[in-house]
């Protein structure tokens, strides 16, 4: 399958960006799962390694500022390849956002999604060219 | 400061106004970004999602608007809170002509309901029309709710249409179309057939590749023409022939790369010649990956990961080995070493101190990885500091998922290479004790059956010792508050069979012990039944032995309590106790005969006995006994052989083929036969036979070929002594050097080198923790110390003729000297003949195979088809996988001759007896080559625990015998003089 979920959560881990891949969840499953990955990956300090097992599959996050990236992967995946595609996750809405903050993810949740809607299709990284991504994205600006 | 930033961002945002956002939800958004709890947060919410209730239902809400609000229900609903009441809006918003509405209302849609929502059948008609749009960013939305929202029963629906947009002159359409159909070959395999296309576009051949792998990983053979493919791809890519825009931190389309690299790894995976095709590839990725980025370690990670996979290939190997040295990349390490060591032991030793530093981390993740790696690489060298560390990082970790994998292995890794059997049982007791309820019932009836059985069949006393210091342990344990119920069986059953064995503690305190066993609370019925046996049993000792037996209260009123329990089992075990304290002493000792456990019941398999009966009853009219396999097919026969494997997958024990044991007469213990009745609740003999008549064929394994033909010659009781001792296990290094070369020496010294390097094993095992810095301890003690390579070879060298004399001196005699001899005898030098032949590569490629042959063929006279076996294996050096496929059986099945004639098979003596008269060849191709065997070994699943892949399976069929035993035994006691019963019922069943 790949990659399970995407999740951004603050600090406080408040989410701020969510999107499952393997399977429907429900209100409450995703609230007691968002939960229990929250506490798990929070807790970690920058002298452990980004990659967390988590039941029957791994989490690699990242920390940007005040921004956890964390990402559900099945046992097979390529750990930094991951760890990799959320910085490329990044550097993307760097490029459109410029600069890209908490805030504007927040002001700008659609987008976000749309990006990453690009980028992962079906649990798979489909998508790995900046350009590639964020063209229709600006032109749906552009015809708006 | 923080503050004003945030200030300043808004400020920002607030001057952008052309993304068109209201007052309204930039506050809202504001309020759930300073909202300081959850609770703070839920009632922001709970409030908007009151306000939007009524105003989404408003009539002629502007359509920008609606946006926001939907929008605003995403928030609401990944913050945890049902928007259901706005699901509907979201569907309608779908219809919209604008772009980014319509896009909007997708993406909430897919983000709110499920595959198998209502809602969805409204959606399916917007997609069609959708799919036709002459807008490609509209086709593109409706595409990407398909990947989402389409289910199996909607497939029909959208199919033709996306199968037609494969074609789409637009790139990003055809490769959203492609995903769409990897979505549907998810969702139903069947009813896609259009996945195999090239594109001109990377992305669109990026996108492909996912269903590619998929189908891949369905089904391997189909797609074996696509290897070239796939390495011209991964060439193009890796000479940056590329778009620049796919670059990622200077490295050529990573993502691609890791994709191609994972294919290649299932399509070369035991296929030699598709794995030809990679090699060059492979070896231009390790050259040009730079490690000094993630994703250059990511790609190079990945490649190891496949070089591991395919078939292997030295210099890739090498290359991959090298390559392999910040927390992420430690753990990607540990985790490469773990697929290497799969193919090379030797690997490991190389990087041993970073793996201790991993295992000392303070990171979790680390760790386990770790663990994983020294399971991997445990032998019977290192068992005991691995499984030690196993233990006392199970005790600490209170996830039971993870837990009782650890104990699982931990037991499993002390049945494998236990050294000693008071090392094995006191690690048992710790990994009751700490996980007892985790564990599987089947490792307490293996602990029993150890304890009845004990060292060997010589050894009385020592049997005894270990015994009595079991019951010892045991009744100190019992002093514990709280134990597990199968730690506590166990503890029953010993106390019952061997608590007054000893004289050391009279019936009576065994007795009072057992009660109160019983009288705590979490003893549940079974604990109690076990509980009620022992003391049956050793009322029945003690009345054999004409002594009078008191009964204590605690016991009288646990005997009461238990004849009128609610269980039937535990009912009868009272009222059989109290039958037996009123028989006389005779007549009890020939019911419940002392240290009976490990005494064999003969079984007449034919049940000749009932030939005349039988005759009568056909001479009557009966009709004749049908086999059950010709009345009903082999259905049932192979519903227990995968019954069985399953659980042998479970236990990994694995068993390898051999030869049913027949009973045969020169044998004092002959192996118990199992009666064909008992296959009905054993699935034994036939369904293991099976299963490994077909492993056998399959599996190029020594073991499974020699046994075959061997194996009835195999004596149990030599095997026995092989449980414990540490002598068959070093398999370190070259001293797995395989049966080719255990061969070309004679037999006749055997037994004096074999003991000679054991001791050798024992003092080194002894002189590692001499070494001052704790860690190159621990290294020493996992890796076998690697320290002084030069200096043990010069060593090795020197001993060689020493050892030889001893050999001539002492033939056969050595094996009952204790250690303390052997160490003053043992030279001083560094160990050890297990270490000596590290095999380095670069030299293997150049030496000549036929002058090593020389070496080898000179100082010994060398039996002719040994010779031969030798020969072919020396030819085809260079292809060492070849070699050891297509050598193996024979080689296997003369060492399997050997050792079964002699009845004494130190494979490791016969090694370093090679080793220490032919010096010359310890550098050769031949370790190189047999540890390549070794590793083969281990891939398909032997597992050697020593160096002689025989072994391994002897002790299978011996633990399996003694299983068979145990139960039999049990059966036996339940069925005291009913055997006859079941003979009669099977006979007509």
């Amino acid at each position: 399958m790949g990659i399970r979920f995407v999740l951004l959560v603050n600090k406080q881990g408040q989410t701020r960006l969510a999107q499952y891949y393997a399977e429907h969840l429900t209100l409450d499953e995703r609230r007691a799962l968002e939960g229990e990955i929250v506490r798990k990956c929070l807790a970690r300090t920058d002298q452990q390694c980004s990659f967390v097992e988590h039941r029957n599959y791994k989490i690699v996050y990242r920390r940007y500022a005040s921004l956890f990236f964390l990402v559900g992967v099945d046992n097979d995946e390529n750990e930094l390849a991951i760890l990799e595609f959320i910085h490329l996750f990044v550097e993307t809405m760097d490029r459109h956002f410029g600069n890209v903050c908490e805030l504007d993810i927040m002001f700008h949740l659609e987008k976000a999604h749309f990006m990453l809607e690009e980028m992962v299709m079906n649990g798979c990284i489909v998508e790995t060219s900046k350009s590639n991504i964020l063209m229709p994205i600006q032109l749906m600006d552009k015809a708006s | 400061m923080e503050q004003l930033k945030t200030i300043g961002r808004e400020l920002a945002i607030g001057s952008h106004g052309g993304w068109g956002q209201s007052k309204e939800f930039l506050d809202l958004v504001k309020s759930i970004g300073e909202a300081r709890s959850k609770a703070e947060e839920d009632r922001i919410i709970l409030r908007e999602v009151e306000s939007l209730r009524r105003r989404i239902a408003e009539p002629d809400v502007p359509r920008r608007k609606m946006k926001e609000y939907i929008i605003r229900l995403v928030y609401a609903e990944m913050l945890g809170h049902d928007a259901s009441f706005g699901y509907i809006h979201a569907v309608k918003m779908t219809h919209d002509d604008a772009l980014p509405l319509k896009r909007t209302g997708y993406l909430a849609v897919t983000l709110f309901l499920s595959e198998d929502h209502d809602l969805i059948i409204l959606i399916v008609n917007t997609i069609q029309k959708d799919l036709r749009s002459d807008n490609y960013l509209v086709v593109c939305a409706a595409l990407a709710a398909v990947c989402k929202l389409i289910n199996e029963e909607t497939i029909p629906a959208v199919l033709p249409q996306v199968v037609d947009l494969l074609a789409h002159p637009k790139e990003a359409v055809r490769k959203k179309a492609v995903m769409a159909l990897h979505r549907f070959y998810r969702r139903s395999p069947a009813s896609v057939s259009h996945l195999r296309l090239c594109d001109n576009d990377p992305g669109v051949m990026g996108a492909t590749l996912c269903p590619l792998f998929d189908l891949i990983c369905a089904d391997v053979n189909s797609y074996k023409d696509l290897v070239i493919s796939f390495v011209g791809i991964l060439k193009q890519v890796a000479e940056r022939r590329l778009p620049k825009t796919y670059d990622y931190h200077q490295i050529a389309a990573p993502f691609i790369q890791i994709k191609l690299l994972k294919i290649l790894a299932l399509l070369g995976s035991g296929d030699k010649q598709a794995s030809g095709h990679m090699y060059t590839v492979l070896g231009d990725i390790f050259r040009k990956c730079e490690q000094s980025s993630n994703i250059g370690n990511a790609v190079l990670y990945e490649s190891i990961c496949c070089v591991s996979s395919i078939y292997p290939n030295a210099k890739l190997l090498e290359a991959a080995a090298e390559a392999t040295s910040n927390h992420n990349l430690k753990y990607m390490g540990v985790d490469a070493l773990g697929r290497l060591i799969r193919i090379n032991p030797d690997i490991a030793e190389e990087h041993q101190l970073a793996v201790i530093d991993c295992l000392e981390d303070p990171d979790d993740t680390l760790k386990r990885k770790t663990f994983e790696l020294l399971y991997k690489m445990t032998k019977s060298t290192n068992v005991e500091v691995i499984v030690d560390r196993m233990i006392e990082y199970m005790i600490n970790i209170s996830d039971n998922h993870y837990k009782t994998e650890i104990a699982s292995r931990c037991v499993e890794l002390a049945e494998q290479f236990a050294p000693t059997n008071e090392w094995f049982i006191q690690t048992m007791n710790k990994v009751f004790e700490h996980a007892g309820d985790l564990v599987n019932v089947r490792v307490a009836h293996n602990l029993m059956r150890l304890i009845a059985e004990g060292f060997g069949e010589d050894d009385e006393g020592a049997e005894s010792q270990l015994r009595s210091s079991a019951v010892d342990s045991y009744l100190r344990i019992l002093a514990e508050p709280k134990l597990p119920s199968l730690f506590l069986q166990v503890i029953c059953w010993v106390l019952g069979e061997y608590g007054t064995a000893d004289g050391k503690y009279p019936a009576a305190y065994i007795i009072g012990k057992l009660c109160d066993v019983t009288e705590a609370l979490l003893c549940d019925d079974t604990v109690k039944a076990y509980a009620i046996s022992a003391i049956l049993k050793i009322c029945a000792f003690e009345i054999a032995e004409g002594r009078r037996v008191e009964m204590l209260p605690e016991c009288q009123s646990l005997i009461d309590e238990s004849s009128t329990s609610h269980s039937t089992d535990l009912q009868q075990r009272a009222y059989e106790l109290q039958a037996l304290l009123c028989l006389e002493s005779q007549a009890v000792e020939s019911v419940m005969p002392l240290d009976a456990s490990c005494e064999d019941i003969e079984i007449d398999k034919n049940l000749t006995f009932l030939k005349d009966f039988v005759q009568q009853s056909i001479e009557n009219g009966a009709r004749p006994y049908i086999p059950e396999s010709e009345r009903s097919g082999m259905s049932n026969v192979s519903n227990f052989k995968s019954q069985y494997q399953h659980e042998a997958s479970i236990h990994m024990l694995r068993f390898e083929a051999y030869e049913l044991p027949r009973p045969s007469p020169a044998h004092v213990i002959p192996q118990v036969s199992v009666p064909t009745p008992i296959a009905d609740l054993f699935p034994v003999p036939e369904t293991t036979y099976n299963s490994e008549t077909s492993q056998a064929s399959k599996l190029p394994s020594v073991a499974g070929a020699s046994s075959a033909a061997h194996g009835i010659k195999l004596h149990l009781d030599g095997v026995q002594r092989r449980w414990g001792k540490p002598t068959y296990s070093s398999s370190s290094g070259p001293s797995s050097t395989t049966s080719t070369e255990k061969t070309t020496n004679g037999v006749t010294h055997i037994d004096g080198v074999g003991s000679q390097s054991r001791d050798k094993l024992n003092e080194s095992r002894r002189k590692q923790p001499e070494v001052s810095a704790e860690k190159q301890k621990l290294a020493a003690s996992l890796f076998g110390g690697s320290a002084g390579k030069t200096e043990k070879k010069a060593t090795s060298t020197q001993r060689a003729p020493k050892g030889n004399t001893r050999n001539a001196e002492r033939p056969g005699a050595a094996r009952s000297r204790s250690p303390e001899i052997s160490k003053e005898k043992a030279a001083p030098s560094v160990p050890d003949l297990l270490d000596l032949g590290e095999p380095n590569p670069t030299s293997t490629t150049i030496v000549d195979p036929f002058k090593q042959l020389e070496g080898l063929v000179g100082p010994t006279p060398m039996p002719s088809p040994l010779d031969n076996s030798v020969k072919t294996s020396g030819f085809e050096t260079p292809d060492l996988m070849a070699a050891a496929y297509t050598d193996l059986p024979p080689s296997g099945s003369s060492s399997g001759s050997l050792s079964s004639t002699t009845g004494d098979m130190y494979s490791a003596d016969k090694t370093s007896n090679t080793a220490t008269s032919v010096p010359s060849i310890k550098k050769g191709p031949f370790p190189q080559d047999s540890l390549r065997k070794d590793a083969r070994a281990r891939q398909v699943g032997v597992t050697p625990t020593g160096n002689n892949p025989n072994l391994n399976k002897i002790q299978v069929l011996f633990l399996f015998n003694r299983k068979i035993k145990v139960i039999i035994h049990i059966l036996d006691k339940i069925t005291l003089f009913k055997n006859t019963f079941w003979n009669h019922h099977f006979v007509y069943g």
